[in-house]
This record gives C-alpha cells, sequence and structure tokens, in this order.
C-alpha cells in the first residue's frame, strides 16, 4: 500500500517535471515559409521536361509516360524531324490531376522526364495549373546531366564488342575467373 | 434620495462593464496563454501568425467565429439547442459578479466597495450558478439529435452532478473559519494567513472538484475527443460553439477566481495593488491547470465517479466534522 502510494506519486511528479522541462526548451518546430528545409535531392515534386548535354530535347514522345501514368495527367502529341527523329509537339501536363508518384520518370527511356524536389506550385485556380512544354522544359539534364540517348541507342556499332558507351567487355566463356 | 440611487446605479452599471470586461479578456487571453503554454510543453510555437507572438490570435478566433455559418442540425430541438450555450456562458459569467477584486475605493467621500454585488449568500450563489451550468450542456446535448451530443451530454451531467457535492462540502471548512457566506468577508478574514495553510485538504478537494467542474483534461469525458468527437458540442457551430468555449474559459478564470478568494486570500498581498494581486493568482491557478492539462491522461469513466463518491465526498465530510470539532475545541 504505502509503496504503491509512493510509486504512484513518483510516477506522476516524473509526468509533471517532463512537461515543465520541455517548457523552457526551444522548440523543434521549423517555421516552414520563413526557414526551408533542404529536401533529398530524389523528392518527388514538380515534374521537367530536361535537356541532353548537347541542348537537345531529350523527349522522343514515346507516350511512356503518359501510358503509364495512374492518373491520366500526361498528354502529348508526336512528331518527327527532318532527320527522322521524334519529339513532342505539344507536351501537357495536368498538375491539378497529377499525384506525383513519379512513375512517368521510371518509366521514361530518355530520362527526359523528370521530378524535382520543387514542391510550391499551388494556384488560385486549376487552369493555372496546366503546364505546357515550354512551362515544363529547362535547360539542364537535372538528375542525370551528361546522359545522352542518341549516343547509347539507335547508333550503328562500329567499333569492337565491349567498345560501346556504358557496355561492358565481353564475358570469356572459356574460364570461371571473374 | 433619487440623487443617491442614480450615482449608485452608475457606479453599478461602471462596475458591471469593467468586470464583464476583464473577465471577457481574460478568457480570450487565457485561451492564448494555454495554447502557447500547451505547445510550449509539447516543444512547438503554438499560435504565432496573428500579430507578434500571436497576441490577436483571440481576435481572428472571435471573426472567425462569427464569419461561420450557424449550423442547426435537422431533428434538432431549435429553441433549445438556440438558448443552451447561453445558459452555460452566462452562467459562467454571473458567478464572477460576487468575487470582491480590491479593497474598497473612497471616492469624494463615497465607499465604493470593489466587486459587482456582495451578496450575503455568495457562496450559495456560486454554487447555485455552476449548478445551473449544467444545464447548457444537458440541454445543449439533448436538443443536438446526436448520439455523441448525447453521450457527451449525460456523462456532462453525471460528472457534474457528482462533483458538485465534495465541491460544495470543501467550501463548507471556509464558511466555518470565516463565519460568513459572504466572499468579501471570507477574503477579509484572509488577509493574514489565507486558508490554504488552515485548510489545505479542502483546498486540495476544492481543486479537484473545481477542474472536473469545468470538465478539464484529466476530467474531460463529455467532451472526449476520441471517443465522442466533441461529445454535447459536437453539433454547434459559429458563434454558438463560440458561446460554449467562451463559457468553459469564463469559468476556468473565475474558478480560479474563486480559488484565490476561497483559499490564496483573495486580492490581498503585500506591495501591489488588489486587482493585480488577485490577477497574479488567477493565472497561477490558471497556469498549474494548463500543466495538468499538458501532463495527465483522461480519467476512465468509473474511476471518476469512484474518486468523486468514494474518495473526495467521505474526505470532505470527515474534513467537515474536524474542522468543526477543533473550532469547538478553540471557542471552548
Amino acid at each position: 500500500m504505502y509503496t504503491s502510494i509512493t510509486e504512484g506519486v513518483r510516477g506522476i511528479a516524473a509526468g509533471f517535471a517532463m512537461t515543465l522541462r520541455h517548457l523552457f526548451r526551444k522548440p523543434i518546430t521549423v517555421s516552414y515559409p520563413e526557414e526551408k528545409r533542404p529536401l533529398p535531392a530524389r523528392t518527388r515534386g514538380a515534374i521537367i521536361l530536361t535537356r541532353d548535354p548537347d541542348g537537345n530535347e531529350r523527349c522522343v514522345a514515346c507516350y511512356l509516360c503518359s501510358g503509364v501514368c495512374p492518373v491520366n495527367c500526361i498528354s502529348m502529341q508526336s512528331a518527327e524531324r527532318d532527320n527522322g527523329r521524334r519529339y513532342a509537339a505539344w507536351f501537357r501536363i495536368n498538375f491539378s490531376r497529377c499525384i506525383f508518384c513519379g512513375f512517368c520518370e521510371e518509366a521514361c527511356p530518355t530520362l527526359a522526364i523528370q521530378l524535382t524536389p520543387r514542391f510550391e506550385m499551388s494556384r488560385k485556380t486549376p487552369l493555372d495549373l496546366l503546364y505546357e512544354k515550354e512551362d515544363l522544359l529547362v535547360n539542364h539534364g537535372g538528375k542525370n546531366s551528361d546522359y545522352n540517348y542518341y549516343r547509347r541507342a539507335g547508333v550503328a556499332v562500329t567499333g569492337e564488342k565491349g567498345t560501346h558507351i556504358g557496355e561492358q567487355p565481353p564475358v570469356d566463356t572459356k574460364t570461371l575467373m571473374p | 434620495m433619487v440623487f443617491y440611487w442614480v450615482v449608485g446605479f452608475i457606479l453599478l452599471v461602471i462596475k458591471l462593464g469593467a468586470a464583464l470586461l476583464a473577465l471577457l479578456l481574460c478568457a480570450a487571453y487565457l485561451v492564448l496563454a494555454e495554447r502557447k503554454l500547451l505547445a510550449r510543453m509539447q516543444i512547438r510555437y503554438g499560435p504565432n501568425r496573428a500579430g507578434p507572438f500571436g497576441l490577436l490570435q483571440p481576435i481572428a478566433d472571435l471573426i472567425k467565429m462569427m464569419a461561420k455559418e450557424d449550423v442547426i442540425p435537422e431533428g434538432a430541438d431549435r429553441m433549445i439547442f438556440r438558448y443552451a450555450p447561453a445558459v452555460a456562458a452566462s452562467c459562467a459569467m454571473l458567478i464572477f459578479a460576487v468575487v470582491p477584486f480590491g479593497n474598497s475605493l473612497t471616492l469624494w467621500g463615497y465607499r465604493i466597495p470593489l466587486v459587482v454585488t456582495d451578496l450575503n449568500v455568495g457562496v450559495l450563489a456560486v454554487l447555485g450558478l455552476s449548478s445551473l451550468g449544467v444545464y447548457g450542456v444537458a440541454l445543449g446535448g439533448w436538443a443536438s439529435h446526436s448520439k455523441y451530443s448525447l453521450l457527451g451530454a449525460v456523462r456532462g451531467v453525471a460528472q457534474m452532478i457528482s462533483y458538485e457535492l465534495p465541491l460544495g462540502l470543501s467550501l463548507v471548512p471556509v464558511v466555518m473559519l470565516s463565519h460568513s457566506f459572504s466572499l468579501v468577508d471570507i477574503v477579509d478574514r484572509q488577509s493574514i494567513w489565507p486558508f490554504i495553510f488552515i485548510q489545505p485538504l479542502s483546498f486540495a478537494i476544492f481543486f479537484v472538484s473545481a477542474m472536473a467542474e469545468i470538465k478539464r483534461i484529466p476530467f474531460d469525458l463529455p467532451e472526449a475527443e476520441n471517443e465522442l468527437i466533441a461529445g454535447y458540442h459536437t453539433e454547434y457551430s459559429g458563434l454558438r460553439f463560440g458561446l460554449f468555449f467562451l463559457g468553459e474559459y469564463v469559468t476556468l478564470v473565475t474558478l480560479g477566481s474563486l480559488t484565490a478568494v476561497f483559499f490564496l486570500g483573495g486580492w490581498h498581498g503585500p506591495f501591489l495593488p488588489g486587482v493585480i494581486w488577485l490577477l497574479v493568482k488567477i493565472a497561477a491557478v490558471a497556469f498549474i491547470m494548463i500543466w495538468i492539462r499538458g501532463t495527465l491522461p483522461r480519467l476512465r469513466s468509473d474511476q471518476l465517479m469512484n474518486m468523486g463518491w468514494k474518495f473526495l465526498t467521505p474526505v470532505a465530510l470527515i474534513n467537515i466534522v474536524v474542522t468543526g470539532a477543533v473550532l469547538l475545541m478553540i471557542s471552548a
């Protein structure tokens, strides 16, 4: 009986001491609009269309992002240049529907469409959230600035085996050595 | 004769206005203080957007409350639904009428007591008004035609009636010591020794019952958020909800002042004027209540009833008997 009373009192007193101690601590809140935490590079925010190191558009209008998009917020019209390379005549993302899942980035074969950590994109009306190609296109390569799709794929391999960009030398099947 | 009556009437109106204004201001800023302190106890900042340090938050809240739609749910008893918040708020505010907030002033030869009305049955008026406050809860919950409101109201009534008893009984020794039901006499009696030193047990019972009476954590069963949404005021919105809310915080201020009057010596204190001392004491009581809210979890319903009926009431009764015996011994 006596010990249970002392235990109870001690338990409650510990709680009161804890709240009183916290009263004089500096709050751990990040005051958001004034104070912005640096977000991880892979945070999924606003979507951009990047360019390759030569400054050309990476997008080849293959419709894969539009096809994989679970909310159907990406639409485009493909067209062909004189040299036979495809591009998007227009490219539109409806950010009022986008759920920032990043599937489009995973689907993109040319690393053209990418998500950025920028997330402050609220507008007064949903119509202002319709982003056209000129709003999406940026003048840099995004996360992988030296990747160029046309150097790797869609070109005739002229050199020896294993000399192409990013290609591994052929495995010698006659030996087990690594 | 008519002149005296007119002067008295004007004085009464001025005192009423000043007391009401001070009370409402106190209540409004107590809300802010509570939110701030609770936030700091949880290592947050609390409201800090409206004005410097969030000091304009009560005004922003008021504007928001007034601008909100006043929804009356379908199937509600419209008339009772409309009047219940007024009952809750006005009962809370009326209690403050008997609280003395300073020594009597003497202006141009007239003696002006610094209390809205010095009732000779002040203690009874306080208890009666705090009992009437139950009607706000009960009628508001019943008239809402919602199961959460009804459950909250039932719990509220059960709790407030259970804790009315120890609340009243804990004041009996105070009345015995001061030989008067008037709050002014009770305060005058404590000019040297506040009753908290003579009646610490009574003080503890009063404090706990008062906290249960105003339905604060750990006794907030009538409005338990995670069980009953908001309890008896679930269906209220706009200014009517605001009145319930106001009533709650006005009761907190009045109970702080009553704790000061009954046990902490009222406006008595060295160096500072009486009103300041009363405010300091109210703030101290309010801080302790906020601290308790920031620390303790909610009681279970049966624990609440057990504590009221099986612990507080008998202890209060024993306290009365012992106080009476000691007083008799001293006088004999």
